[in-house]
């Protein structure tokens, strides 16, 4: 693990920039912050929307509701993976997503499966009015025909390279980076 | 991600053979499996596609449908066989039985059996995962496990509480899985009970032993209370159901003259009046109907962890999977 090679994409100064527009864009796509609820993709994507919401109130005064959506139950892939992942806890914000348009936001877009998931748990909660897909990382390599509707960067061709974003709750900071894998992690 | 220790392999037996970290992981699973059964669409995908089969050689309600609860939140198939109108009663083996239904292409069995050892001898001769849903008298894990996570809702923690297991421990699988599973969590384990229902050398497993349920209350702070089979008494191990009560029915007024609060548990279905008096079962220390809701919590977490266990699979468990 420490062998592995990392390229710096975004440093801290740039992501809070990205997110600052973010959280602008959703703002403007939806004409304001009535009726607009944020959902975190668990385990990342939960830390940027709480950013995401913070810079939505410091730039509105209001206050988003915001929860986190894990969705280890609805992965594709839990038959080939062996030993089952540990699941995490979904928490919705207070009022539901019934009628809302849910923002969700993730880290990084890659094959577009954890989307394809994350829109199942989150019709199995309820009947939002509009859902919207907010990434930091945008790569190539789609797997399924989903796309972002607001996007921190996009990412071109890395070929087998990983992009990782890291948030300071979990990796001690906020940045984006293309990490080469080694023997041991690939 | 190294396929850990915490791993359980292709069956649930018994909580003999597991390690804390391994019983730690299934009550840390059963957390989030709790909120499923809150919501208005009480189903995930998980086990799409899969087939299990209830296959129930004694009588069952409380276990039968909670597990079938579990399967059906976890989207898995599933078929109950229960022993009357089965061929078991046409004089089929255990193994016949089951080679059918897997030659069906069945994925997990849900077994119950009148004797013990069963559930380990049909794991070793099948390729499906086996849970053991109470094999005779030896052990009954997912309830030893419904319990545990139930005391730790409430305490906060296993580790150095005091446990008193009161009644019929003889004849109580879930006795078992209670003593197995709460001494490895670390917690000190007592039984109580007449001397004709307590199993002779049950001190050599790590527990202690009340003799008057009085200094069990004493000392306790949870007691998980048995129920007394009725047909203990035609077996002449209690004089009668009065006197059981006499002498080792928990009441309030015995619970009154505890120094702290007792969490009360009861793995069900109870004889108010004798084992358990309905000021105790219905008062607010009672979290028996907690342990039924947790019930579901924990064998869902079971069902999801063994369908990971097919030793086939586990080459893939390398790859992360953060897509």
């Amino acid at each position: 693990m420490e062998t592995e090679h990392l390229t710096p994409i975004m440093d801290e100064t740039a992501v809070q920039r990205a997110l600052a527009r973010m959280a602008r864009e959703i703002v403007e796509r939806h004409g304001g912050t009535e009726g607009l609820v944020l959902m975190g993709i668990r385990r990342r994507g939960d830390h940027l929307a709480e950013l995401i919401r913070r810079e939505i109130m410091a730039a509105e005064g209001t206050d988003v509701p915001t929860g986190a959506l894990d969705i280890t139950l609805y992965r594709d892939d839990l038959h080939t993976v062996g030993p089952m992942p540990v699941v995490g806890e979904t928490q919705l914000p207070p009022g539901g997503i019934q009628g809302a348009t849910v923002v969700l936001v993730d880290d990084v877009l890659y094959t577009g499966r954890t989307v394809r998931a994350a829109l199942n748990e989150l019709m199995d909660y309820g009947r939002p009015a509009r859902v919207l897909l907010c990434v930091l990382a945008d790569r190539e390599g789609r797997e399924v025909p989903i796309q972002a509707d607001v996007v921190g960067r996009h990412i071109e061709w890395v070929g087998d390279q990983v992009v990782e974003v890291r948030v300071p709750e979990l990796d001690g900071r906020l940045a984006v980076e293309l990490v080469t894998p080694t023997e041991e992690n690939a | 991600m190294t396929p850990s220790t915490t791993h359980l392999g292709k069956d649930l037996v018994g909580l003999e053979p597991l390690s804390g970290d391994q019983i730690r992981s299934i009550l840390d699973t059963a957390e989030p499996f709790k909120e499923i059964s809150e919501r208005a669409i009480k189903k995930v995908p998980v086990l799409r596609g899969k087939t299990i089969v209830n296959l129930f050689f004694e009588p069952s309600t409380r276990t039968r449908v909670s597990f079938e609860f579990a399967e059906k939140r976890l989207s898995a198939d599933t078929v109950n066989i229960s022993s009357s109108g089965s061929s078991v009663v046409k004089g089929e083996t255990l193994v016949d039985t089951a080679r059918n239904l897997e030659a069906m292409k069945i994925d997990m069995v849900v077994m119950r059996h009148g004797s013990s050892g069963a559930a380990k001898f049909l794991a070793e001769r099948i390729p499906s995962n086996v849970i053991n849903a109470g094999d005779g008298r030896h052990e009954h894990p997912t309830q030893g496990l419904l319990d545990m996570l139930t005391i730790r809702d409430h305490r906060g923690r296993i580790d150095g509480l005091k446990v008193c297991i009161v009644g019929d421990v003889l004849h109580s699988r879930v006795a078992r899985s209670n003593i197995y599973g709460l001494l490895k969590l670390g917690a000190e384990v007592a039984v109580c009970g007449p001397r004709t229902l307590l199993p002779v050398g049950i001190e050599e497993l790590g527990v202690h032993v009340f003799r008057r349920v009085e200094e069990a209350i004493e000392w306790a702070d949870v007691l998980n209370i048995l129920r007394l089979q009725l047909e203990r008494m035609e077996g002449g191990y209690v004089p009668s159901l009065r006197e059981y009560n006499r002498v080792f029915g928990v009441s309030r007024a015995r619970l009154a003259a505890a120094s702290r609060e007792i969490l009360i548990l009861h793995p069900g279905p109870m004889n108010r009046g004798v084992e358990i008096d309905s000021d105790v079962a219905d008062g607010p220390h009672s979290v028996i109907l907690n342990q039924v809701t947790n019930g579901v919590a924990v064998r869902m977490a079971v069902l999801y962890l063994l369908a990971g266990g097919r030793p086939e699979s586990a080459e893939a468990a390398k790859t992360g999977g953060e897509a």
